[in-house]
């Protein structure tokens, strides 16, 4: 077929990208790597259907993220939604300003998130609820706008905006947590209450 | 503009999706509020680090997979 040659050239560059999404969705290699295969087989199958001048990589991403619902969240519940309202409003900056800063040159806030290793970070973003995780993916990873991401996820974009807020949020709340656990910062800033 | 609005827009201003008028004017609070320009700064930096840890390379044995699956190999 003479589709086949294009359509490599067209989406084989988003590999990497669409794994490491998919990485962080499924939260394991092997599955990632199947869901990536499958996109690309789906992808394949409707590229006959994919209009040229349409957004390629966005197209590609709603393809991922369809196939990740379909396949893998099939048996979920969608527990997602109601967990964060507490969390509305939690500035990490906010949080960690005041405290003296280790090195004269250095924000104590840069020094903080610097000190946590990118392996608990990894593990804070997939902590996130799945619907806030995917949102903050997007943008802040592969930099989509929110009409994109819209479009990626089927939602409207006042959706998407609340996502992304409460998923950054929530990721602060726990990057948080983590400089906590870890004494980075003093535990007699626990933050009081909620 | 005040802080506590500016910092409402905090991500609006930082995705991009705004209106230049009121861009500008979260702008001018920056140019006049280190506190707040470090604060977005902050959020920046967090953006960076999150993208930088969720960076991946697709393995080869992947690509191959899928070279073969269409066909390409």
């Amino acid at each position: 077929m003479a589709d086949q040659a294009e359509f490599a050239d067209l989406a084989m560059p988003f590999m990497s990208g669409l794994y490491a999404a998919a990485l962080r969705m499924t939260r394991n290699p092997a599955d990632a790597e199947d869901l990536v295969q499958e996109t690309y087989l789906r992808a394949f199958r409707g590229f006959g259907g994919f209009r040229e001048g349409t957004n390629l990589k966005a197209w590609l991403y709603k393809i991922l993220t369809n196939t990740y619902i379909n396949i893998y969240r099939a048996k979920k519940r969608r527990p997602d939604e109601q967990t964060l309202d507490e969390l509305e409003d939690f500035s990490l900056y906010r949080r960690i300003g005041g405290l003296e800063a280790v090195a004269a040159d250095r924000s104590p806030e840069t020094e903080v998130l610097e000190s946590i290793p990118e392996e608990s970070i990894k593990q804070a973003i997939e902590d996130l609820p799945e619907q806030f995780r995917m949102a903050v993916l997007l943008a802040d990873v592969e930099g989509f706008s929110y009409k994109e991401i819209a479009e990626i996820m089927d939602v409207p974009i006042g959706t998407v905006m609340s996502r992304l807020h409460r998923g950054r949020k929530q990721l602060q709340r726990r990057l948080w947590d983590l400089a906590l656990e870890r004494g980075l910062v003093p535990s007699g800033s626990v933050p009081a209450g909620k | 503009m005040d802080c506590d609005h500016a910092y409402l827009r905090v991500y609006h201003y930082l995705d991009g999706e705004m209106t230049v008028w009121k861009r500008r004017a979260i702008k001018r609070h920056l140019d006049d509020c280190p506190p707040c320009a470090q604060g977005f700064d902050f959020e920046i930096e967090i953006r960076r680090v999150v993208a930088v840890c969720c960076t991946e390379e697709a393995p080869a044995a992947l690509r191959h997979r899928i070279g073969q699956a269409l066909g390409l190999e």
